[in-house]
């Protein structure tokens, strides 16, 4: 198990540089960082060649990346267009992204796997068809269209919740953001427990487990649920590196100064020290989180030794 | 069948059929047997024949739906388990019936150690600790001669090979120390050297523990050794029993016959292997009359239209076909040419 983890904290290396490299280079060298600081101005080249020192951007592409790099490992991301640090942009905004997640997680895992289980152990029944419409319609629905009717009802018509969240995005604010979030992941691990647990239900360490004269409960939590919930807790795993990234949407209707507002403003502004710093983290966390993943897969499944 | 009144376990009458989309398929049409405490039973037949699903509807684990039973009794003890309720019925099973399946690698759970799974009847059946449930876990892979069993409580059904997982299935059915056991096939799935000492092993325990075994299988030769009495099926309907060793001697039932025909033997070398011609019956339109007769050698008129009722052979014996004298008759002579 160690070797594993080392090997595949080898293997990230390249993968590291290489999706790091590649932002930067779309960032840095497909647009011009000088000329979108001066907005629609002509820049003094006076002036624009003393920036471009001060930002190493006169030095050649990969020195550029190189030194970017550098920085980084020692932790300086650069300073933002408008002078704030990278650093302190983020010091703001991944704790309320992580909020965001967590609440977004905790809802789709607890209730996707209880209509799951409820519908795959009913499946062909009235409860069953139902749960699958729903999904259906769920998943049908853009997170623009869900997130402004359920911002409007809840938070303007009965007044239920604050509309809008405040800047220190604290956790009883994000529980509505966070449905909305978690709406169309949930969908998706509502039907695939119930695949789980009805192709399970009929598996023969099931039949072992009721000849066994054990209680109908046990039997589904001890012998069906276990079995079932190992893909579920793979796409649940991955989802959380996914959420991480931001949720640029549903951020921008609850007005969430999380990493995916972080982001939109710097895409939108061509403020490259933000967005190639962002990006950078969000690399690492979703290869941390895809390892995690990998490593509870053997933790979950016996059968799975990684040598 | 003879059923005493002193009997372990006595079917009657049993119809089990299954809703499918093409229609209902009638897997168990009117079987009866019984089977006494210590006494070992051997159901034999193809695949198809009823034979387990005779015993899931025993056992109580059909899939209901689309299983269903749609009449008949399943006396254990003198109770209709069929008329008990599913928390009496749960009590029963692996308590006083335990099962045996045929693949132990999927009959056992793969994420659960096989000490957990072994020590889980104690904790449920018996109210145990965890802790001494671990330790009678230990107790009955030894005795299913599991070597280095304290070692291996821990391990999990992958890491065990296919002999030692069916000693697994095995401790996990003497467990409570039932009165019955149902095994379905037990050694199906093994090489043969592994079937001979996985047989052996089941024997011992059901003399060891004097339980009654229902020994289901298609493998004549697995039978002769271990059973008293043997229940052939065909076609959701039992054609023939008797005692073990009168059956291989004379047959009462042209199917009988077909199947020890049909054991290749190292004597008749270099001869083709016999074969019961044909195929058997769809369950959804199982033929009128008796339900082998497209396939028998002796068919007539008769049989395409009477279904045969289980004739009085000899003791213990019945056979349901309307001339098993002319079939009795025709084994003994060919066997003293």
């Amino acid at each position: 198990m160690g070797r594993y983890v080392i090997r595949r904290l080898l293997q990230m290396i390249p993968v590291f540089i290489g999706s790091t490299f590649l932002i930067f280079f779309m960032v840095y060298a497909l647009g011009d960082p000088v000329a979108a600081l001066f907005g629609q101005r002509a820049p003094d080249p006076a002036v624009a060649a003393q920036i471009r020192k001060d930002l190493y951007l006169d030095h050649p592409l990969g020195a550029q990346y190189v030194h970017y790099m550098s920085q980084v490992f020692a932790g300086n991301f650069g300073t933002a267009f408008n002078g704030q640090a990278v650093t302190a942009l983020m010091g703001s905004a991944f704790p309320v992204t992580m909020r965001l997640t967590l609440v977004a997680i905790v809802v789709e895992a607890v209730i996707g796997i209880a209509l799951g289980v409820a519908s795959g152990l009913r499946r062909g029944r009235a409860v069953d068809t139902g749960v699958l419409l729903l999904t259906l319609v769920v998943v049908s629905i853009p997170t623009f269209v869900s997130g402004y009717v359920l911002q409007y009802l809840f938070g303007v018509k009965w007044g239920l919740v604050n509309p809008s969240v405040s800047f220190a995005a604290p956790i009883n604010q994000l529980i509505l953001p966070g449905v909305v979030l978690a709406l169309v992941s949930l969908a998706y691990v509502t039907r695939l427990t119930r695949t789980s647990i009805a192709e399970n239900t009929r598996a023969d360490y099931v039949r072992t487990a009721i000849a066994k004269g054990l209680p109908r409960g046990r039997v589904i939590r001890r012998h069906l649920l276990r079995n079932s919930l190992i893909p579920v807790v793979t796409f649940i795993g991955t989802d959380i590196g996914a959420l991480m990234g931001g949720a640029i949407v549903t951020e921008r209707i609850f007005n969430i100064h999380g990493v995916g507002y972080q982001l939109y403003q710097g895409i939108l502004r061509q403020n490259s020290p933000t967005v190639v710093g962002f990006v950078t983290i969000l690399v690492i966390v979703f290869l941390v989180a895809n390892l995690l993943v990998d490593l509870l897969y053997a933790v979950l499944d016996p059968r799975i030794r990684y040598a | 069948m003879t059923s005493s009144p002193t009997a372990l376990l006595d079917v009657r009458d049993l119809h089990v059929a299954f809703r499918t989309r093409e229609g209902v398929a009638k897997a168990v049409n009117g079987v009866s047997y019984s089977v006494n405490a210590g006494e070992t039973l051997a159901v034999l037949g193809e695949s198809g024949s009823g034979k387990s699903v005779t015993a899931q509807a025993i056992t109580g684990i059909l899939d209901t739906p689309p299983g269903f039973i749609s009449k008949g009794e399943i006396l254990f003890k003198g109770t209709d388990l069929l008329r008990m309720s599913g928390g009496e019925r749960r009590k029963v099973r692996g308590a006083q019936m335990a099962m045996i399946f045929q693949d132990a690698l999927s009959a056992l759970n793969p994420v659960l150690n096989v000490g957990d799974q072994l020590g889980e009847m104690f904790v449920v059946h018996r109210g145990m600790s965890h802790k001494d449930a671990r330790a009678k876990a230990v107790e009955l892979m030894d005795r299913v001669r599991i070597p280095a069993a304290r070692e291996r409580v821990g391990q999990y059904p992958h890491q065990f090979s296919g002999g030692m997982r069916q000693r697994i299935m095995i401790a996990m059915a003497i467990a409570l120390e039932p009165e019955l056991i149902i095994a379905d096939e037990p050694t199906t799935a093994l090489d043969v050297t592994v079937q001979a000492q996985v047989m052996e092993l089941l024997a011992e325990l059901r003399r060891e523990l004097g339980m009654g075994l229902i020994l289901i299988t298609h493998d004549l030769g697995v039978v002769a050794d271990v059973a008293d009495k043997i229940a052939v099926m065909y076609a959701g309907r039992i054609v023939e029993t008797a005692p073990v060793h009168e059956i291989y001697r004379s047959p009462a039932h042209p199917y009988t016959k077909g199947l020890l025909e049909s054991i290749p033997r190292l004597d008749q070398k270099g001869r083709q292997l016999y074969a019961i011609k044909g195929l058997p019956p769809s369950l959804l339109r199982i033929p009128p009359g008796c339900a082998f007769h497209p396939r028998c050698p002796l068919a007539r008129q008769v049989c395409r239209t009477d279904e045969p009722p289980l004739y009085e052979v000899g003791p213990g014996r019945r056979s349901a076909c309307h001339f098993w004298k002319e079939c009795l008759v025709e084994r003994t002579d060919s066997s003293g040419a």
